[in-house]
Parts: C-alpha cells; structure tokens; sequence
C-alpha cells in the first residue's frame, strides 16, 4: 500500500547518523472529487467574460448581482457591546439564540416553546446542525437509516454518509411534470420499514424548488403518525418560499398539530445573508423539559468533539436581531424583499422565454419555490450553456434564481432558449410540451 | 431498527391499530412507546427491559426515552462551583483563559483594531472556500513554520481553516480514520481531556505514552521515550509543540531532538498541536521551534494550531490543521481530502476570526504590536510563577525543591498535590483547581501568590 523511499537528506541531525528513511505517507491519497456546487463557481469565478452569470450556488444577490449586507444586521453589529465578555457568556447567549430560533420554527406561542419540550443546540449553519443530528441518530439509533428525497441538497448524502447512517431515497421530484410525485412519494413512506427516520424539507426544497401543498403535507404526516417515522426536517429556506416566515413554517406546524415530535435544522445562512458566520440551530422535540436537558447535553458533547463551541460573532448578531422587536420588523421586511425579488425574477424568466418563442413549458419556473428552479437542462444543454455562454449551474440543471437580474435575464433566456430549441447546428429540437 | 408494531397482547383490543381507523381527530393514538432490550449494549443509553410494550393513548411519547445525561465537562465544572463560592478570597484556577492582573478577561489591543478595520469595511458576509480564507492560510502556515521556510516556498504544507484546535484537530482524526485505519495514536498521559474524546469519535484508536513524573513533578523522558519505541511501526504521536497542557512541562531543545530520531527510527508520523505558540516563552518564532526541527529534518508532520489562546479569539473559533507533505503533488491531494471532511462537517468554516487573524498576522506593524501584546502576556505568567515560587520557597521549611514552578511553561503547572490536597485547596482555601492538580496560572495574580502559596503549602504537607 505505501511506497518507500530511500535517500539521503542533508542536515540531518548528527548525533544519531540515521539514514532518512523517506516515505510519503500520503501515497495512497486520491485527489476529492470537486463538490459539484463549489465546482461551479470556481469554473465561473476562472471565467474573464464581463458577461458571464453564476447560477450555481444558492447565495442571494441584490439586483445588481451583489451579495448583499442586511441592514438589520449592520444594526445588529452597531448595537454589539463590544467583545469583552466571559467565556460563560457565551452559553448565556447561545442559550437565548436558540430560544429565539425555536420560536421561529415553532412558533412563539406554542406549548412546546412554553413548557421548554424541547431540546435545542447552536449549530454551524445548516450543514453543522444536519451533521449534529446525524451522529446523534448513529449514536443512539445505530442501526437505522435516514431516508431521503430524490433528489435532495447533495451534501446532505455526504453528511450522513460521514455519520456511518446509510441511507436511502424516496421518490419525490417527477421530472415530466417538473412537480412532486406525491403518489409514488406517499407509497414509499408507506412501505418504508415503520419508525424510520425522513429528512423532509418543509419549504423551498433545494434542488428543485417543489414543495407539497398544505393539503399534501397534512396526507404526508397522517401517514407518518400510522407508521410512527421519525421527520426531520432541513429549514434552510424560511422565509425565501413565500416571503412570510410563518407561512414557510406551514408544514412543521402542521406536524406539529399531529403530534409528532419532530427534529429541525435551521440555518441562517439565506434568509439573514449571514453565510460565512456559519450560524444555525438545531432543535429536538421532546416529552418533558428534563428529557430536553439530557439531550441537549448529548448534543453539545457530540459538538465539543467536532467544534468545540459554535463562533460567536454571527451568533451574537442573530440573537440581537430575533430579540430586538425594532430590528426583528426590519428583518423581516429584509426577507420579505430578498424572496420578491426572486419571484419577480421568476416571472421575468418565464416571460422572457415565452416571448423568444420556447415551444417548452416553463410554468414549472413560476410554480416552483424558493431559490432553486429545476429547469429540465441536460447535463448537455448545462455544458453549452457555460461553454458557449458563460451561464453556469449545476449540472442537474438546478437554477439560483437569486443570481438572476433584470439585467442579465433577457441574455440569460436567450441562452437557455438557443440550447433547448437549437442544436448546435441549429436545428429545433424540441416539440411542443404539455 | 425498526419500531414495528409488534403484538399487542397487553393492550386492550380496542386499543389495535389498523391504518383505516387512524386519521386526524379520530382515535387519536400517540406513538407506541418502544424501547427494546438490545442485544448489543448501547454505552449512551440507559436499557431498560420493558416485560410488555405499553401503548400511550393521548401523548405522543419521544423516540429518545432512554437517553441519559451525558457526564459533565470537568473543566466548566469548576468554574461553576467558584461561581457558587461567596468567599471573598475565592480564587479560580481552573479554565485556561487568559486573565489580567485584575483577573479580568483581556481583549488584544490588536484584535480591537482589526475588528474596527473589519466593521469600517464592512465587507459581505459570503460562504468562504471549504478550506477556509486564503489570506488567513497563508499567514497562518508561515506563523509556524516561519515564511521563509522551504516547505512553504515549495508549496508541500497543506493548509485547511479549522474550528479552533479542536475542529482542526477533529479534520486530522478523520483524515488518520479514512486513510490509516487501524493506526494509532500515541498521547501523553496525562494529556488535554479533550483529546481522547475526539478520537473516540473520530472512532480513532489510541493509546498513551508515559510523560508525567509524580515523583519529580517532571518529565518521565525514558518513559516516554520507551514508549514511543514500542508503538507499533507508522503510529501517530501526538505531541504538544509548546506549554504542554495540563502539566506544563515541556522537553528541552536536546530531548526533541531525541524524541524525533525515535520517531524516525520507527517510522512514525508527528502529529503536533500547538494552542499556545507565543504563551511559552513569549516568543512567536520560540515556540514554533520544536514543529521546525522536525520539519527541518525532511519528516512529514501534522500540525493543529489555535488563535484561542495568543490572540484571545476563543469564542471565534479560529485555527487551522497543516499537513507537511514530501511533494506539492501530495500536499494538493492531501488537501482537497481535508476539504471533502469539512464539506458534511460543517461546508466551510466561519469567516470573522479568520480575517482578524489574516489582518493582525498579515498587517507588519499590528503583526509587530501582537509580538509585544505576547510578550506581555506571558511575560505575567512568567511574573507569576516566579512570585508564587518565591512564595512557596520562602514559607516551606520543609526543603521540598519548588522549582518546577519556574521549570514549567506555559498557562498551566501541575502542582503534584493529589485529589485529597485539591479538595483541601477548594474546601478550606476556596481555590478551585482542576482533580488532577494542575492550577492556571492565568488565573492567579501577583496579589494573590502569597494566599497560593499559604493554600498549597497546607495542602500538600497536612493533608493525606
């Protein structure tokens, strides 16, 4: 397995004379794939053209193509005291972000909030409070597996994969009606094994951008009350489906009403701009307050072994914001704006591609939620369109609307229309869909 | 495992379920509450046996019944119980964070100024690079291994941004688990508490090597030594580049110089991690040396640092693991493998702490001011240790030799007193300490060295 190499170094130390027995211990390292989504921007980051358009990764951008800074998290910062505090006062604020993240999810008045049923960590971002769920499941449910949308975030198949949770898929997206397959998905969960664990996105569902209906939702958790599964659910879009946080948070809530004793992740990552502060919450429904306490510290022992404690700065800025009623307000007009822009976005697409004359239905661009847009692009047309027009995606086809403006969405429509209805010898390829 | 609705023979009939009878506002039957008696014992949890499975009618019962308290973290331990002190001589020698002379925390003066840089330029929060920020690897690999050195000019060190010591320390574990499975790790005994539980869930085996003499209060060096040659060829030894935690007792340059022969001789890997470059000795590039002689003989080495402690960024999280390689061929490679780590770790690592390191280590004059703010921090626990040994020297008429105060370096000492002296030292004198003896120094004041010594003195010589 591991090459040796022999030969001689000079300045070895004297006194021992000893023949540098040179191996290189990483011989047998393969280079990592690239991760498709950093792949992506990478390829358009490497890109001179002035033109070019990076609809890879789900970071929002204001109509300018900028990353944006939130004012209520500048107001955030200015009101930070500043960082001259004990380590003890770290938990202190971990403790009351995570009261004010679970509010979020469900809701402010509700009696698991009341009576504290609930155990609930500081997580980094969505991915660290998914991984924290993960190994927690591993631990104390090592034999079960985690079932997961097909198709899903594709980290979310590393993450449990890391944990040693394996894992399998249930139908979800239905690539000819570009929608939810909602019978082979109510099948699946039927024949899954009962008390299995389901990662469930309960909006905005990245890739796709296909959420259930409420009606749909409710079906979905009746049957999972007959078959006692465990839903976790991956909020990592709250706010950016529908504008209205409590809206997005429709579907937890009807599980809620059910009973169920859900697990969530939340990230802050979107819907407050904060991505690199890396802040999120974990949260584990729970039968009694002592039952939350004794979870939670299996929770931040899994964390102490990983990270330590989560980084305070966003930390301190998220609290500030979800418990500040003045800055709360702004925030949500924030978010309220970031998700109006995208669906605005979504129509002007839509639009743009009917008006070149697309024989393909682009509904779907208009019916789907949140950041993502499925388009139905081959790996293919998804090449044509970086090579020969600076557009870059992933290669499943999945769209960041949030990289889309009224100024690159006409060159944007074009781009797709020319590889969808033109072959590159320019030849219609496609005929009319329903 | 599956929670199958198994017989309900203890349940009334009416009690059965079948799907059809179950809908929202109708029998209204909550999760059966399972839990099994595993064949295979669960450390996490509590098993119970259960003779029949109870159905619970109206509530719905949670799937984690049996999970148990995980063990409290010894260390905030102490600091709770001084919290709970009232006693107005109560001094707290248990967690390692840097204190004043008026036992207050301490901000940098140059961490103050980079943050004021950072919020004046207001620069967007965007997702960093899996691997962390580029500007903050860069200075962060010359920090240790001195930026003229030529495994940097040579571009074999790979460097990953990491959650602090820790998180960088768990990136090594997990890259030791999926490329040398079945290899060990070798660490001292004792060593950071730590240290064994992320391996444990790294899932790395390891075992320790002697380092801790009781009877000198010193180095066991031909344990040590004896120990590390009898690992089994291509382990993993996990040293502590400076201010060994929690004894503070640090091999001399002559010892090092031994420890990596034999680490040679046996085909080891060093595995370094360095939490207190600059608190030893004062000296960024002094406590840096024993990475770079290793590094300077040609050896592959894995070194974790942390910007915890030197630059008082604890609640940023903020370090990176570098992976000395022989070629930039297999540094690249051994990085984009630290990345796929990260990725379902965590994607990428947050952003603040690193650039008001990059901004502090990459800015000459804040880089200059830092090397004095150091000094100055190790420079009182240096005052510190001097003042308690003269303390202890000139109260003790016993003859017992003290000078392991002054021999030990770093935030920590580890006084020999025994479990029964430290509770002697919490109970009698209010000082809270850590059970294994080890006292921070960068809890203790000058104004305070005399009580220390009064409060050791009795511990040591009246109690048992």
């Amino acid at each position: 397995m591991m090459i040796m190499w022999r030969y001689l170094r000079r300045g070895m130390s004297t006194s021992t004379r000893v023949r540098a027995l040179r191996r290189s211990w990483w011989d047998h390292v393969t280079p990592a794939p690239k991760d498709p989504i950093n792949a992506v921007t990478e390829a358009f980051l490497a890109d001179p053209c002035p033109y070019k358009i990076n609809l890879g990764v789900g970071a929002y951008r204001d109509d300018d193509g900028k990353p944006v800074v939130l004012q209520c998290v500048r107001e955030a910062e200015g009101k930070i005291a500043a960082t001259n505090f004990l380590e003890s006062t770290c938990a202190a604020i971990s403790s009351k972000l995570v009261e004010e993240s679970a509010k979020l999810v469900y809701g402010e008045d509700s009696d698991v909030i009341k009576e504290g049923r609930f155990a609930g960590v500081q997580a980094l971002s969505g991915t660290g409070a998914c991984r924290l769920f993960a190994e927690f499941q591993r631990r104390f449910y090592p034999d079960s597996r985690i079932y997961m949308p097909d198709p899903t975030w594709s980290n979310h198949h590393n993450i449990w994969r890391d944990a040693q949770v394996p894992i399998r898929t249930f139908h979800y997206y239905h690539p000819d009606s570009k929608g939810l397959n909602f019978v082979a998905l109510m099948d699946d969960v039927k024949n899954a094994p009962n008390g299995s664990f389901f990662l469930l996105h309960p909006c905005a569902h990245n890739p796709t951008g296909v959420d259930p209906s409420d009606e749909q939702w409710q079906e979905i958790s009746s049957l999972f009350k007959v078959k006692n599964h465990f839903p976790f659910f991956d909020m990592a879009y709250q706010g950016f489906a529908s504008g209205d946080l409590e809206r997005d948070a429709r579907a937890i809530r009807i599980f809620l009403d059910d009973g169920h004793l859900i697990g969530c992740a939340q990230s802050f990552a979107k819907n407050m701009a904060l991505y690199g502060h890396r802040v999120g919450c974990l949260s584990l429904l729970c039968d009694d307050k002592i039952q939350a306490v004794a979870i939670k510290s299996q929770l931040q022992q899994i964390a102490s072994t990983i990270y330590g404690s989560p980084p305070i700065h966003g930390m301190l800025a998220v609290s500030k914001i979800l418990s500040d009623p003045d800055i709360k307000a702004i925030w949500l007009k924030e978010v309220k704006d970031m998700a109006t822009r995208v669906q605005r976005m979504r129509a002007t697409l839509k639009e743009a591609l009917e008006k070149l004359g697309s024989p393909l239905n682009w509904q779907p661009i208009t019916n789907q939620v949140g950041m993502f847009c499925f388009s139905g692009l081959t790996p293919d047309e998804v090449d044509r369109l970086a090579k020969e027009f600076h557009v870059y995606m992933t290669y499943d086809g999945r769209i960041s609307m949030a990289g889309v403006t009224t100024k690159n969405v006409d060159y944007l429509a074009s781009a797709i229309h020319e590889v969808t209805a033109f072959d590159q010898d320019g030849k219609i390829l496609h005929t009319v869909c329903a | 495992m599956a929670s199958s609705l198994l017989s309900l023979a203890s349940a009334s009939p009416s009690a059965s379920l079948s799907s059809h009878g179950i809908s929202k506002g109708k029998l209204n039957l909550g999760n059966a509450s399972l839990c099994f008696n595993k064949e295979k014992t669960n450390p996490f949890i509590k098993t119970k046996s259960f003779g029949r499975i109870s159905m619970v009618i109206t509530s719905n019962v949670s799937r984690f019944e049996g999970i148990t308290m995980a063990p409290p973290d010894p260390i905030l331990g102490v600091s709770e119980a001084f919290k709970a002190d009232n006693h107005e001589l109560k001094l707290n020698l248990g967690v390692g964070a840097y204190r004043t002379e008026e036992l207050q925390p301490y901000v940098l003066n140059v961490v103050k100024k980079a943050d004021k840089l950072l919020l004046e330029r207001g620069e967007n929060r965007e997702y960093l690079p899996i691997e962390g920020l580029a500007a903050f690897n860069k200075v962060t690999a010359e920090l240790l291994f001195g930026a003229d050195n030529p495994v940097i000019k040579q571009q074999r060190v790979a460097t990953v941004q990491g959650l602090s010591g820790t998180g960088s320390l768990r990136l090594a574990a997990a890259l030791i688990e999926r490329y040398f499975p079945g290899a060990k790790v070798l660490i001292s005994s004792p060593t950071w508490g730590n240290h064994k539980n992320i391996f444990n869930d790294a899932r790395v085996p390891w075992s320790e090597y002697r380092y801790y003499d009781p009877k000198t209060v010193g180095l066991d060096f031909e344990g040590m030594i004896a120990d590390i040659k009898a690992a089994s060829e291509g382990s993993f030894i996990l040293l502590h580049g400076c201010a060994h935690n929690p004894t503070g007792i640090d091999p001399t340059p002559e010892q090092w110089g031994i420890i990596a022969d034999v680490i040679q001789e046996k085909n080891h890997i060093p595995f370094f991690d360095i939490a207190y470059q600059g608190f030893a000795s004062g000296s960024l590039d002094t406590d840096a040396a024993s990475v770079r002689m290793f590094v300077a003989r040609g050896m592959e080495v894995i070194a974790a640092q942390s910007y915890s402690k030197n630059l008082g960024l604890y609640a940023e999280r903020i370090g990176a693991i570098n992976v000395v390689c022989s070629s930039p061929d297999a540094a690249s490679r051994v990085k984009s493998q630290l990345k796929r780590i990260a990725r379902p770790m965590y994607s990428n690592p947050p952003v603040h702490g690193a650039r008001i390191v990059a901004n502090v280590v990459g800015d000459p004059a804040l880089f200059k001011e830092w090397n004095v703010e150091m000094e100055m921090m190790a420079g009182r626990i240096k005052n510190v240790r001097q003042k308690l040994f003269d303390g202890l020297s000139s109260k003790d008429k016993s003859g017992k030799d003290w000078s392991f105060v002054l021999k030990q370096i770093g935030m920590f000492s580890f006084t020999g007193l025994n479990k029964a002296q430290c509770d002697n030292m919490t109970n009698k004198w209010h000082v809270y300490m850590t059970k294994d003896g080890r006292i921070s120094l960068a809890g203790l004041s000058l104004a305070k060295c005399e009580y220390l010594a009064d409060a050791i003195i009795d511990s040591y010589h009246n109690v048992g």
